[in-house]
């Protein structure tokens, strides 16, 4: 398992690994939406939680064919079937994966980035924890898109469509958060259903995950 | 250790492809798979190997005890082969990856990226793959392709010393291994009839 992680992380990093191009993308368009909308601080103080939060959400999905696609093309998919891991593990590990070289940067990067936006100072912290809490689940619920469209020709674009959806409560709430957070609200339930719907999916997309994996692999 | 399948058939994309398909093999003995292209010889060892259900009958095996080579190799480009065979090694429980690099000639490639290898090299690099999972049944599909005649040479030799260790051998190829001692199966008379139209649960199977 630990091996998987590290191999995981290992080509993520190594040229072509795909390693930050999450980040940038998530930091571009965190610099073209003030250019797009205006310099207005007000405007922009009111759209921020909504725009890092969709912002982090289009930039998980741009990751997420990679995840299974990679392996599916040079076989090690039918190996790691075959080798005495349970697929549930594998499918666990690599949603951890992904998670640590796309959710993670995207945490760390989001108050830099709060600042182009004019986030109000109270909603930083705010910010970083709902992302942390929000951005798992984003990777779980990807991972399972992602077996689902495992072996698909061009499956990008299906994977988008099915995956998107699945996202909606998780940018809800996530957003939600940080909005109440900003003009001093109380944020416990939001953020209680943010957790709640992060710990859900963890608990049992790798479940549904490894099984469609294995459909796909007959 | 044996395998024992009895009254195997099998289907690949809803296409029945054998039946009726029954055989026995004891520690230290390998079969070698023949028959024309699309006779069913990787559905077949795919089916053995646990990643597709057969259509009927039985298949006995010991858990865990598999060892599957597929076409692909199952390789990382820009891993190095020595960090290709550590991953196998730790996902399988700790071979002996400098132990397979030398049976293999690939001492002198550890440090190259697998996406510097040629063909050949690459695909020994997928048979040392074998020899750091520890496992006694190989399943190997068309292993050869590629290899040079030493290189054939060299496999014949680590799969004699895989037998006579105990091991346990399913081979599909079409060229000629160089292992005399091997039985030979051939899956022509096996091939499934084709299946009266209407038959089958061929709509449960367009959504699986």
């Amino acid at each position: 398992m630990i091996a998987l992680l590290t191999r995981d992380l290992r080509l993520a990093i190594r040229a072509g690994g795909g390693f930050g191009l999450g980040l940038a993308f998530f930091l571009i368009l965190a610099v073209l939406v003030p250019l797009g909308v205006g310099p207005e601080p007000a405007v922009l103080a009111a759209i921020a939680p909504g725009v890092l939060w969709v912002g982090a959400l289009l930039a998980c999905l741009l990751s997420l064919d990679r995840i299974f696609a990679l392996d599916w093309e040079d076989g090690s998919l039918d190996l790691l079937a075959t080798a005495p891991i349970p697929l549930e593990g594998v499918v666990s590990i690599k949603a951890l994966a992904h998670w640590i070289t796309t959710g993670l940067p995207l945490v760390l990067a989001a108050p830099l980035l709060g600042v182009l936006l004019n986030l109000p100072g109270e909603a930083f912290g705010w910010l970083v924890l709902s992302l942390l809490l929000g951005t798992p689940a984003l990777s779980v619920i990807g991972t399972f898109g992602a077996a689902l469209t495992v072996g698909l020709k061009r499956g990008g674009l299906l994977l988008s469509l099915l995956v998107l959806p699945l996202y909606i409560p998780t940018l809800v709430f996530g957003a939600e958060v940080v909005t109440r957070g900003a003009a001093g609200l109380p944020v416990q339930t939001a953020l209680l259903l943010l957790a709640g719907i992060t710990a859900g999916s963890v608990a049992i997309l790798p479940f549904a995950s490894a099984a469609v994996i294995r459909i796909n692999l007959r | 250790m044996e395998i024992r399948v009895d009254n195997l058939a099998v289907a690949r994309g809803g296409v029945p492809l054998l039946e009726a398909l029954s055989l026995h093999l004891t520690a230290g003995q390998a079969l070698i798979l023949r028959g024309p292209n699309g006779s069913g010889k990787t559905t077949l060892l795919r089916t053995l190997a646990g990643l597709q259900p057969p259509l009927a009958g039985s298949v006995d095996l010991p858990p865990d005890a598999i060892a599957y080579a597929a076409h692909a190799d199952g390789l990382k480009a820009t891993l190095s082969v020595r960090e290709n065979l550590a991953f196998w090694a730790a996902i399988y429980g700790g071979g002996d990856v400098e132990g397979a690099m030398a049976r293999m000639n690939l001492r002198d490639l550890a440090d190259r990226a697998a996406l510097n290898l040629s063909a050949g090299q690459k695909r020994r690099l997928g048979l040392a793959r074998l020899l750091v999972t520890g496992r006694p049944v190989w399943m190997l599909d068309e292993p050869t392709v590629s290899l040079d005649a030493a290189s054939v040479a060299l496999f014949a030799d680590v799969v004699r010393a895989h037998l006579a260790a105990g091991g346990l051998a399913l081979i599909a190829t079409h060229i000629d291994l160089g292992l005399p001692e091997a039985q030979m199966l051939d899956l022509t008379p096996f091939k499934a009839r084709a299946p009266a139209p209407g038959q089958g649960d061929g709509f449960d199977e367009a959504f699986l």
